[in-house]
């Protein structure tokens, strides 16, 4: 990371709104701090809190409705919250003018729920669609194709280049939108349930790649899902959104051990 | 029989319908302004500008075309035995080509566009919204705004007067074909009769009305995509209403651009 962690910590500890961060363990790539978000009467995030570190894989976990995509769309500025505060590799998100914002989002990379893939463009041209603002991240290449296949080929599908989207199967669409989010080699990877929608044997397969990414390029996760199997594989920490705030934190063993009633319906079969 | 009274309840629907009418039209003001603050800003989407021009002009020629010629015959088979039994039937070149050039050929074309490019767009900015494609746009960095509905709007703007001034075209083939199989007029003696007749006072407020028509198209289809809610039904939702409402607003625009005109007129 580009900022010290002492500056950092001293950052920390000198805001009120950071007093409940105290296990700082390494360089924050993330940070909520009490961020609200209510739609209506509503309240979706009630106070919710996060670190994400340096090439972890947190995984957070919340039932349906319990405000994990708004909150995970709130961190690259897709939404705005009410309150709080969310700083992303050490910019406050609701500070930046639409340019720096853009910048920042070139090292986020972000893989949607339903893969959300461009239906008029190719395979080739979705994944070269992120690169029309970023060729300088890029070393402003000229020839695309080495980038584009290197990005297919880490998801095992430099085959499907000139295909269109709708001629892929569900699990190829989730791969294909994997290979659009490295394509411009992101520090962090946001992923909104990578597994939902797919079978155990396709999502088993997305996982492993989540996995191999993360080794390969070392990028920081934060996955939003409610599948379990998913959470016990890749998950270093887990954060449980309950009610809107962050409920229970630990690791994937501690908190499938605990007894308390909201914790425990997580894990139950 | 007693007369029915409309109930509270009934009234305070009818109350809330049109008060989300004038919501709609205060929402639909604030999309147009952003639509000029971000169409002078850079970067340009010249690309994909080309690529809907492309869509939306050329792929609606036939349309266009079938129905201008379908215009034109109808008109001159419905309004020959009157302009006979008036003894006017030298007139026909002139009536059909003002009437197709000041108002049928534009308002016609337009209505034709708003069911095909208004609900088109509805419904495909739509999908896009609700398949989280837009954020997708938004995330790697373009300016979705940009990108999808400027590029939109600007090419429904560009692309309408084009698509009238085609439709008129074929319209008058159309009517030039009833009189010469009906009249024995010839092509040449029709098509100098009609472009006798019109003026550049006939020509002007028509074409410049053809390019708000486009504007209102576009605009109607993009803020029904772009703001559509609701999953799939709310794709289908967007497009219904996407036409009914640049349908509407095309005869708002219309009765407007007459009024404007006619003052011009009289001056």
């Amino acid at each position: 990371m580009n900022y010290d962690m002492n500056k950092d910590t001293q950052k920390i500890k000198n805001n009120e709104q950071h007093k409940l961060i105290d296990h700082l363990e390494g360089n924050a790539v993330i940070r909520i701090n009490n961020v609200t978000k209510t739609f209506g009467d509503n309240h979706v995030l009630n106070g919710f809190n996060l670190v994400l570190y340096e090439g972890e894989n947190l995984v957070v976990m919340g039932k349906s409705g319990s405000g994990k995509s708004v909150m995970i769309k709130c961190l690259v500025g897709l939404m705005a919250p009410d309150s709080g505060y969310i700083e992303v590799m050490g910019k406050e998100i609701s500070t930046l003018d639409r340019q720096t914002l853009d910048k920042l989002r070139s090292d986020i990379g972000f893989l949607f729920q339903g893969s959300a893939l461009y239906d008029s463009m190719t395979v080739r041209e979705n994944l070269e669609f992120p690169m029309r603002r970023h060729r300088d991240k890029l070393g402003n290449v000229k020839d695309t194709t080495p980038l584009v296949l290197e990005a297919l080929e880490n998801v095992g599908l430099a085959h499907t280049m000139n295909l269109m989207p709708d001629e892929l199967s569900g699990g190829m669409k989730r791969r294909v939108a994997l290979a659009r989010t490295l394509i411009l080699k992101p520090k962090i990877i946001l992923y909104d349930e990578p597994t939902s929608g797919l079978d155990p044997i396709t999502a088993k397969e997305i996982i492993e790649l989540m996995r191999s990414i993360q080794k390969k390029y070392g990028t920081s996760s934060l996955i939003i899902t409610h599948d379990v199997d998913c959470a016990r594989v890749i998950s270093e920490r887990m954060v449980l959104l309950v009610d809107g705030i962050n409920y229970a934190e630990g690791t994937y063993s501690e908190l499938s051990a605990s007894t308390d009633p909201k914790v425990e319906a997580f894990f139950k079969k | 029989m007693a007369e029915r009274i409309p109930s509270v309840f009934e009234i305070s629907k009818i109350l809330e319908r049109i008060k989300q009418f004038f919501i709609q039209i205060g929402e639909l003001s604030f999309f147009a302004r952003r639509f000029f603050k971000e169409l002078f800003s850079v970067p340009f989407e010249f690309k994909e500008l080309l690529r809907q021009c492309y869509q939306m002009g050329n792929r609606s020629l036939m349309l266009v075309g079938m129905t201008g010629f379908i215009i034109g015959l109808v008109l001159t088979l419905q309004s020959r035995p009157t302009m006979i039994q008036f003894g006017a039937v030298s007139m026909m070149p002139n009536m059909v080509g003002i009437s197709i050039v000041r108002e049928i050929g534009p308002v016609i074309t337009a209505l034709i566009c708003a069911g095909r490019i208004a609900s088109g767009i509805g419904a495909e900015l739509g999908s896009m919204r609700v398949t989280e494609q837009i954020d997708a746009m938004e995330v790697s960095g373009t300016n979705p705004f940009k990108y999808l509905v400027v590029t939109r709007i600007l090419a429904t703007t560009l692309m309408i007067p084009i698509l009238v001034v085609f439709g008129d075209l074929i319209a008058l083939l159309g009517s030039a074909l009833v009189e010469n199989l009906k009249g024995q007029v010839s092509f040449q003696l029709y098509f100098n009769t009609v472009f006798d007749a019109l003026s550049f006072g006939d020509l002007i407020p028509a074409t410049v009305k053809s390019f708000f028509f486009g504007f209102v198209i576009g605009l109607v289809g993009c803020f029904k995509g772009y703001h559509c809610k609701k999953g799939t039904v709310g794709v289908g939702i967007a497009a219904n209403t996407a036409v009914v409402m640049a349908s509407l607003l095309l005869f708002i625009v219309d009765f407007i651009a007459v009024f404007v005109s006619d003052i011009f007129y009289e001056l």
